[in-house]
């Protein structure tokens, strides 16, 4: 019999409606779980026990007086600490905001709780989401609960560990160039990326403003879907989100992918991606034409061009963005100040700020500078343009594109930390969706040497309906989603 | 000052302060006056994850202000972020708009006219931009002397609309006329209120007869503006005339000081990184739009300088001198509503009123003075109770105090002295102590005019000056007539 | 043989324009990795892109406002709650000079 903490939230959540089990049941057996395991995966940086147990008894008040329950109602949802959460405490996985507590709820904490999600706790990144495994976290990684050894994915890896490993039944993760995608893959999770807009970015810690979205990591493709129902939708706060309407997700949520037609981008199966991967995804595209989809490959050439343009623009924005971390408002301020402003300023964000941060700032500002921002900034976001066409003219012969998210398995922690561009390839196949804002999903589809293996399931903007449809067949028709991590 | 080949370009932040929030936030624009950091919000505090999303007044106000100043409006605007550090910026870059790279301003190539020199000279003004506000510091003593600096974040994110002129203002009192006449201008179009403290601030780049361009920042006001320019042309010339170069940087104005300092530590040139904002979006301003605000544009001074000349019939350098600022205009029109006498009201406000202020670097909003007493007193001086140098006399006092000029005139007894008994006696009393005066006025009828001020001065003034006239040329009269020649 | 795309003179200037502080060790490390990630984007040269127009935002949104009407600003004590240092209500920044 399973245990509370191990199912999907869909089922949780049903359950608490037909009163067979409480809400404070399901937060017990959470935190029972997490007491268990969490001294080994790492996946928290801060927990909130109390308040989510508290949470968890007014739900259970609504159930016994017959009140309306909110989408997620008794479900514990944890959340990646670069959202902002009133009262709090937000680090980014960082010395600079280690004591930071911010005085506002993102639009996607508001949304949450009005829906009656529980908020269990913040979980560990990379360092200001720049990374891919989550190893540049000042609070040290996250270790991935199919193999301890080994990297959770990045930079929402505490996210993705936590969901696999039971301690939570949802995340939210942020995805930048593959951060909810990726350790998605890695941990054997659903993670997706919305189309950019579709999603809120108030209260979203930023890295990248124009790449970025926030997005559910999930069992399951209905708890994705159920999670993105409850956080999408305009915000007025946010200028860069979309008036669309609001949609619940699960509704397209069909066993039935007759008629589909799938791209195969070949330019994502190129050398850098490993062949277990490769037979791994194909496996699963032959499946979906099993069920009824028809596939054909198709080149995007100016996919080589990627990951470079990516990082510029990515390492500009945010050398911009993180202007402001210089421990005056708040964040680290070095003890003896006695010096003038910009020498102070030059210290607080040397002791604040990792290897990794520092490398991404000083390039993204190199990158903007006079003489350099037309070679490399501009340059970027014309090659952004060539994408977006790419994609465009794929879309008119193709409703999905599917390859791997990742062009390996995952590998040990402390295996590639010491080469920052080793590093910067793992990215190579999710960046294209965040540079052309297209919704992009990671569903499980094999294991390579019982580590995860994830297919990226690409659609044209604002068709999420389309991923998650393909998705959720894919998941009816595999037994990939009833696997759980070895870990004890 | 007449120093050769002056050329000084001037960049002014004016606050759109007719806007009820800021510029990117919804905290109240309401700021002057309240404790530190007490009207910030995430936004304007530059707190992690907080997003900017433009007031749609802000654009309403730019582009009225943009065509009034014969801009080209853009089609098409974006915002740009303009990268440094300093500890008044909340997010250490600061939103506003650029014009290379990729940029497209608010507004381009706008002039406005002066008068300098008797003549009528084309100031050009590159740009108009939108941008905001950054917070204020606050210094113990001087900014360079300071062993910290306290921040208030109030002000942070108050809209700003920044206007660039080329440098064709050639002397101090140029620039001043020049920002005299842009704030007329600003202000009759609703948008802005110059009375305000801080809401008009500007740099200055100054060069010297082909020299080297130097930038002086933090002119908080009009009234700064004219010393710290006349300051700077005098520290150029003396470094140039003791052989030593000018050298290109930014200076601060220190207002405490009245000097020019340099505040750079290090030789390093400032690269603001310009590159478009992510969190906004475009801003299409089309052709309707424009038609929509030009509807809507109140009168301009140049307008109300016409309008003065037809229906009150002042001759236009008089209308200039009034339209000068909008407070004065309206405080001519005003008075012209409870006393139609419009001629008589523009030479006091003229003359004596603005003399006063000008003395006393005083602007009519910081007098007491209202129209209500201006009126009354011109309404003494013509029912009689007081003669016209009795009211120059009370102006001061009014224009200090705010009293009421009949009340004055009660306290200090400076009622007109008309009765003729009482002025005979005193001309006797004149005539027997000036023999001398007596002679000179009867031999040369203008000599005649030390008597009459004798007289004024035994009667404090009181003296109807018709009247004192009058019998003193009747007096003298009567002597040449008795005077039996010999 | 790596082709040198940065100097350590310019990593020193980029810093201090980015306001982080490096070790003498640190400007060294980084100088070698920036060229060896700026060799790897030099691959970016290879397309013509003359006459594309730069993406700014994928979205085609254009004029996005908000009403100029006021909203309650944080309550007092949340303003200055994070600060590391502050005199009375003000925030306390070291010396401009």
């Amino acid at each position: 019999m399973p245990k509370l903490c191990e199912r999907t939230a869909n089922e949780v959540a049903k359950k608490i409606r037909d009163k067979e089990t409480t809400t404070e049941e399901c937060v017990l057996s959470i935190f029972e779980r997490v007491h268990k395991v969490e001294s080994k995966v790492h996946a928290f940086v801060t927990l909130v026990e109390e308040e989510a147990l508290e949470k968890a008894r007014e739900i259970d008040n609504k159930v016994s007086n017959g009140k309306p329950l909110g989408k997620l109602a008794g479900i514990a949802i944890a959340i990646k600490d670069n959202m902002c959460t009133n009262g709090i405490r937000t680090t980014c996985s960082s010395r600079m905001l280690e004591k930071f507590v911010p005085p506002y709820d993102a639009t996607v904490i508001e949304k949450i709780k009005r829906e009656d999600g529980i908020i269990i706790g913040k979980t560990n990144m990379d360092e200001f989401a720049m990374g891919s495994t989550t190893e540049t976290s000042h609070f040290g990684p996250t270790h991935n609960p199919w193999d301890l050894s080994a990297v959770p994915g990045g930079s929402s890896g505490g996210s993705a560990a936590a969901v696999a490993a039971d301690e939570t039944f949802l995340a939210l993760g942020s995805d930048t160039g593959g951060s909810i995608r990726c350790p998605a893959s890695y941990c054997s999770m659903v993670g997706l990326k919305p189309t950019y807009g579709l999603v809120s970015r108030y209260g979203l810690i930023a890295y990248a403003n124009s790449l970025e979205q926030i997005g559910p990591i999930a069992k399951s493709v209905y708890d994705c879907a159920l999670l993105l129902s409850v956080i999408a939708g305009y915000d007025p706060r946010d200028a860069t989100s979309v008036k669309v309407r609001s949609k619940d997700y699960t509704f397209f949520l069909k066993d039935d992918v007759k008629d589909v037609k799938v791209g195969v981008p070949k330019e994502f199966f190129g050398e850098g991606t490993s062949e277990n991967i490769g037979k791994s995804v194909w496996d699963a595209i032959y499946k979906l034409e099993e069920l009824g989809a028809s596939y054909s490959e198709v080149s995007l050439p100016s996919l080589e061009y990627a990951l470079s343009a990516y990082y510029l623009v990515a390492m500009s924005e945010a050398s911009s963005n993180l202007a402001r971390y210089d421990g005056l408002r708040y964040g680290y301020r070095i003890k003896s100040d006695d010096a003038d402003w910009s020498t102070v300023y030059s210290k607080d964000r040397r002791a604040g700020f990792g290897d990794e941060v520092r490398r991404r700032i000083i390039l993204g500002t190199y990158a903007l500078s006079a003489g350099y921002y037309n070679k490399y900034y501009l340059k970027a976001l014309k090659i952004r343009t060539l994408i977006r066409r790419d994609f465009e003219k794929a879309f008119k012969n193709f409703d999905v594109l599917i390859g791997p998210t990742m062009p390996t398995p995952p590998f040990k922690i402390g295996e590639k930390i010491q080469d920052p561009l080793a590093l910067y390839m793992c990215d190579v196949l999710t960046v294209p969706a965040n540079l052309a804002g297209l919704p992009a999903i990671s569903i499980p589809c094999g294991f390579a040497d019982a580590l995860p293996i994830g297919m990226q399931i690409t659609a044209p903007p604002f068709r999420e309906d389309l991923i998650l449809k393909v998705g959720y067949a894919f998941e009816r028709n595999t037994t990939y989603k009833d696997q759980k991590p070895p870990l004890k | 000052m007449s120093v050769h080949g002056v050329k000084i370009g001037l960049e002014i932040h004016c606050q759109l302060t007719s806007l009820k929030t800021k510029l990117f936030c919804g905290c109240s624009s309401d700021y002057r006056g309240k404790n530190p950091n007490m009207v910030a919000c995430p936004v304007c505090l530059g707190i992690p994850g907080a997003l900017p999303v433009l007031n749609e007044k802000a654009v309403d106000c730019a582009v009225m202000a943009a065509l009034a100043l014969n801009c080209k409006v853009s089609e098409r605007m974006f915002f740009f972020r303009k990268n440094y550090f300093y500890p008044d910026m909340p997010k250490n870059f600061q939103i506003s708009q650029y014009d290379r790279a990729g940029g497209v301003p608010l507004a381009v190539d706008g002039y406005l006219y002066i008068q300098a020199g008797g003549k009528q000279k084309e100031i050009r003004i590159s740009r108009v931009h939108l941008e905001e506000d950054p917070g204020k510091l606050v210094h113990l003593g001087a900014i360079d002397e300071s062993p910290y600096t306290l921040v208030d974040y109030n002000r942070s994110g108050i809209a700003l609309l920044e206007i660039v002129t080329e440098p064709d203002l050639n002397s101090p009192r140029e620039a001043r006329i020049f920002l005299q006449k842009l704030r007329s201008i600003l202000e009759h179009l609703g948008v802005f209120d110059g009375s305000l403290e801080g809401a008009m601030r500007c740099d200055a780049n100054i060069s010297l007869a082909g020299g080297t361009r130097v930038e002086i920042k933090n002119i908080s006001s009009f009234k700064e503006v004219e010393r710290a320019l006349s300051f700077e042309i005098m520290r150029q010339r003396d470094m140039l005339k003791k052989g030593l170069g000018v050298k290109r940087e930014t200076r601060h104005w220190d207002e405490t000081r009245r000097i020019t300092i340099t505040l750079r530590t290090k030789e390093e040139e400032q690269d603001y990184r310009y590159f478009p904002e992510p969190d906004l979006v475009p801003i299409v301003i089309t052709e309707d739009f424009i038609k929509e605000i030009e509807a809507k544009m109140p009168e301009l001074p140049e307008a109300r300088i016409k309008r003065f000349v037809e229906a009150y019939g002042l001759p236009s350098y008089d209308a200039g001198v009034l339209v000068g600022s909008k407070a004065l205009a309206d405080f001519f029109e005003e008075c012209v509503k409870l006393h139609n006498k419009p001629k008589e009201i523009s030479n006091w406000m003229m003359s004596d009123l603005l003399r006063y202020l000008y003395e006393n670097n005083l602007e009519i909003h910081e007098s007491k003075i209202t129209p209500k007493h201006l009126v009354e007193m011109i309404k003494l001086i013509e029912d009689g109770v007081i003669s016209g140098k009795i009211g120059k006399r009370i102006l001061p006092e009014m224009v200090l105090t705010g009293r009421h000029p009949s009340q004055i005139v009660k306290e200090k007894e400076l009622i007109k002295i008309d009765s003729r008994e009482k002025l005979e006696e005193i001309v006797k009393k004149v005539f027997a102590e000036n023999p001398k005066a007596v002679e000179d006025a009867l031999a040369d009828e203008k000599a005649a005019h030390f008597l009459v001020g004798q007289l004024m001065k035994e009667t404090k003034g009181k003296a109807d000056p018709q009247l004192a006239n009058q019998i003193i040329r009747e007096k003298l009269e009567h002597i040449k007539t008795k005077k039996v020649p010999k | 043989m790596k082709k040198h795309h940065i100097s350590k003179e310019e990593v020193e200037h980029i810093a201090w324009l980015a306001r982080i502080e490096l070790s003498e060790k640190e400007k060294e490390l980084f100088t070698e990795q920036f060229n060896k990630i700026l060799d790897y984007f030099k691959k970016i040269d290879e397309v013509e892109t003359e006459e594309i127009p730069p993406t700014y935002h994928v979205l085609d949104l254009v004029n996005v406002y908000r009403e100029d009407k006021v909203a309650p600003s944080l309550p007092p004590e949340k303003i200055l709650k994070n600060a590391p240092k502050k005199e009375k209500r003000f925030f306390k920044a070291p010396r401009i000079v």
